[in-house]
């Protein structure tokens, strides 16, 4: 009993991870039409990002978590600038293509910089706490916590803001927007770069539950797209039921069933869904 | 003569919206039977349904007594129904020759193992492509282009390339959706003349089109849809006195070109 | 550039390719040879799915290591000789594409990039896993005997292959097999409304392409010695998407071009691994946005010529 608590709790914290992770994807593909396949590279420079202020410079943790989103939330907007805004027009493979130049762009300047070693994050909530007979760390339940009010920020942002209106009038309708006057390269720059934020803060959340490194991204990164074509790509609430229920599924399988194979279990949900429901559970069919 | 194509109570519901409801019509052999209808009415719809790129929701369709309902694209075109596209559709980076001979493919019997060790039969059907490419090349008159690529030529090219395309495949049915479309004046005459010469050749022509002037002029017959239902069909004359059709055009019927 | 130049030129680099051996002795240069050609046999056959038939797979690790891995337990388990593990090996591997291609190329576009990324991951897992099977992470010697013992022999080896594939890769690409797969790629709705079964020649594509990725699976084998689960990599599928973007889709000489640029010069000119992955990942985004054919496209398109290769008239 205590070990299905146990992985419960991981299970659940694994899914606000991704479904942080996810939000910043399904909102980019909603809006552009492309799988930004190097998300999860810079989720991984935003951990390195706030590892370095956190150890460098003794900053807060709270504070590196904000600027590593201000960071990312630039270069997210800049990679929209200067890599996909000229492949708008042409098939969106052609910009998957240049994600995956992005991702080993990304990958090897993290190699250079930071080098290959893996990296502990310090942090003060590594205490444990007892709950409910399970032994769980306060940074787990913060990942969770911090999850949930991005998610509830993200949805009021989208509602009820101006800005929010116009990212959804893009990814309704393109030209209607734009014959209203709405800019769609500064929605596409907005867009990618809220998305890319979102990443930095689950990185930066996640970040000291386990460790730092150049490749952390690829796993999230790949995750996230399961996230995504399972609960529909371009929908908010796919998004979050999609990563909880995966956080859930690999939680609990890897404990139960086997640790060796629990990857396996999101890229085989993959696999399924692509093949008997390419879109997804909240999908609204777009290609 | 008889009927070469029958579609009987043939329905399509998108979600709660039905495109097509209920359509039931017969196209006889050798005609040219045209199908018209404000726009909306569902006609490229009705074309999507024979050829099987959309399923129907209710209803059949026959082909040379055979039912087909249900069929893929490449298979309708194999039986025998070949059709061009509204927006015009096209191996844009291929040359003109080479749209053509890949058209043929349908008919020919190689595989890879041909392929590969180039056998007989690969050389033979490959020599039957060409010669069925040129053949059509010549009767769509696009000679001088043969070495062009698709994209480079002018509409009217591209248009008569399209039909040209699916004359190859050897159709005895053929489903032309707006062989007009964006053409001049002097080009719809000549793309008429063409249909025409299609017609000689013994192959039957249904036929979407919004131009008036040419669908009274070159139709033996006529189908009316509105809102997806038929709402007359029979001669041009017929049709054009039918209150229903002009109530449906609001009057617009001989005004437009 | 008539084409019987062209001939010429197939020819005198043929020569040089066959005496390079005998010119050549310093075992450095050797070795990028060799794996160039190696390398250049997988971007040939991830071409013909990619390149050829518009497809992008990035599942190739998979079925480069299956063809590796098949052909050492083949040898070793079985005891069969390197002759007949060899076609037997890319066999599994083309049969492994087909199983595969059957699910995954019911989607397309990004979706099928994903999907083949899955794969390949799942492939990646199981051979890691599988101890029993692979000997998981712990590396499968390639037992068998050892009849390509001199550099050259190896050389000669992996040439003789690579003529074969570019043989049998060309005359379907030149065929009218080869014209359907241009089809798919260029309007697959309309070579469906011309007849063409599209999922039936996508599957085709896919499975003699897996094939050859296996062919260059089981030469590697033979010639590193030994395999670990790294093999199947998805790394390995970006590398040859890499080689053949970069040379130039949907040519024959694009593949190789491509892969000689990429394997030769970063190791000619001793540039550590992350800043070759850094150099390649700019590389690759630059060129698919400026130069979306490919170094080979581009040049043919300064030439005024046609982009596809197939010259298909009878002189």
């Amino acid at each position: 009993m205590v070990l299905f608590f146990q992985q419960l709790v991981n299970g659940i914290m694994l899914g606000a991870a991704y479904s942080l992770v996810a939000l910043g994807l399904t909102l980019i593909y909603g809006i552009l039409h492309i799988p930004n396949f190097a998300h999860g590279h810079k989720y991984m420079w935003a951990a390195f990002t706030s590892l370095f202020l956190v150890v460098n410079f003794h900053t807060n943790y709270w504070v590196s978590l904000l600027i590593a989103m201000v960071v990312l939330g630039i270069v997210g907007a800049g990679v929209e600038r200067l890599v996909y805004r000229p492949l708008r027009n042409v098939p969106h493979i052609n910009s998957f293509i240049a994600a995956i130049g992005l991702l080993l762009a990304l990958e090897s300047l993290s190699l250079i910089f930071w080098g290959a070693d893996f990296r502990r994050f310090p942090t003060l909530y590594d205490k444990p706490i007892h709950l409910l007979g399970v032994a769980i760390t306060l940074q787990r339940l913060l990942v969770i916590a911090g999850a949930a009010l991005f998610i509830i920020l993200l949805q009021v942002f989208i509602k009820r803001t101006w800005l929010g209106a116009t990212i959804e009038a893009v990814a309704q309708d393109p030209e209607g927007a734009q014959l209203v006057g709405i800019s769609i390269d500064r929605v596409s720059s907005l867009t990618f770069g809220i998305g890319t934020a979102l990443a930095a803060a689950a990185a930066t959340l996640i970040a000291p539950v386990f460790l730092v490194y150049p490749t952390m991204g690829s796993m999230p990164n790949l995750k996230a797209f399961v996230v995504i074509i399972i609960g529909g790509m371009g929908s908010i609430p796919g998004a979050v039921i999609g990563g909880f229920m995966l956080g859930l599924i690999e939680a609990l399988g890897g404990g139960y069933i086997s640790t060796d194979y629990k990857d396996l279990f999101a890229f085989g949900a993959l696999v399924t869904f692509l093949t008997l429901r390419p879109m997804g559970l909240f999908g609204k069919g777009v290609r | 003569m008889g009927e070469i194509l029958t579609v009987q109570g043939l329905t399509r519901h998108f979600g709660g919206l039905a495109a097509v409801m209920d359509l039931s019509f017969d196209v006889r052999a050798g005609e040219i039977l045209s199908l018209i209808g404000p726009n909306g009415a569902g006609k490229t719809t009705v074309f999507n349904l024979i050829t099987g790129t959309l399923l129907p929701t209710r209803g059949k369709v026959f082909f040379q007594d055979h039912e087909i309902t249900g069929s893929r694209p490449h298979e309708t075109t194999s039986f025998g129904i070949a059709r061009t596209f509204q927006t015009t559709s096209l191996f844009y980076d291929e040359t003109v020759m080479d749209n053509l001979i890949v058209s043929y493919h349908c008919r020919t019997r190689m595989g890879i193992w041909d392929a590969v060790f180039q056998t007989g039969r690969s050389r033979e059907d490959e020599r039957r492509c060409r010669q069925k490419a040129g053949e059509i090349l010549e009767f769509i008159g696009l000679q001088d282009r043969v070495s062009e690529l698709a994209r480079n030529i002018p509409q009217e090219s591209q248009k008569r390339l399209a039909l040209g395309l699916a004359l190859v495949t050897e159709p005895k049915l053929l489903l032309l959706d707006e062989p007009t479309g964006g053409l001049t004046e002097e080009e719809n005459i000549s793309m008429m003349a063409l249909i025409q010469k299609v017609r000689t050749r013994g192959i039957t022509i249904f036929l979407i089109e919004h131009k008036m002037k040419i669908v009274m002029n070159i139709s033996d017959r006529i189908v009316v849809l509105n809102y997806g239902e038929k709402i007359a069909d029979g001669s041009p004359q017929e049709v054009g006195r039918n209150s229903a059709v002009i109530e449906a055009y609001l009057g617009a019927g001989y005004a437009e070109t | 550039m008539n084409r019987i130049s062209g001939k010429w030129i197939v020819l005198a680099i043929t020569v040089i390719a066959v005496i390079i051996p005998l010119v050549v002795t310093n075992k450095y240069y050797m070795n990028i040879l060799i794996m160039s050609g190696i390398w250049s046999i997988v971007a040939l056959s991830l071409n013909l799915i990619l390149g050829y038939t518009g497809q992008v797979n990035l599942a190739h690790g998979a079925f480069f290591g299956i063809g590796a891995y098949a052909s050492a337990l083949l040898m070793l388990k079985l005891k069969l000789g390197f002759w007949l593990a060899l076609p037997f090996a890319a066999a599994i591997a083309g049969f492994f594409g087909f199983l595969i291609g059957l699910p995954a190329l019911r989607t397309r576009g990004s979706y099928f990039a994903i999907g083949t990324l899955c794969f390949n991951i799942i492939v990646t897992l199981i051979v890691d896993r599988w101890e029993g099977l692979t000997e998981g992470a712990s590396p499968l010697p390639w037992g068998g005997e050892i009849t390509f013992k001199t550099m050259a022999a190896q050389y000669y080896l992996v040439l003789c292959f690579l003529l074969l594939t570019i043989f049998v890769l060309r005359r379907i690409m030149q065929s009218l097999v080869g014209r359907t797969f241009r089809a798919i790629r260029g309007n697959e709705e309309l070579a469906e409304a011309v007849g063409i079964h599209a999922m039936r020649t996508k599957i085709l594509s896919f499975t003699v392409s897996c094939f050859f990725a296996g062919v260059g699976g089981v030469l590697y084998a033979s010639y590193i010695g030994f395999l670990s689960p790294e093999i199947t990599d998805y790394h390995v599928s970006f590398d040859a998407l890499i080689y053949v973007m970069i040379g130039g889709v949907g040519t024959i000489v694009g593949p190789i071009i491509g892969t000689l640029l990429i394997v030769t010069i970063p190791e000619t000119l001793h540039i550590a691994a992350e800043f070759r992955l850094l150099l390649y990942g700019l590389i690759l985004i630059v060129m698919i946005i400026y130069l979306p054919r490919g170094i080979v496209g581009w040049i043919k398109e300064l030439k005024g010529k046609r982009r596809q290769e197939v010259i298909w008239e009878k002189s």
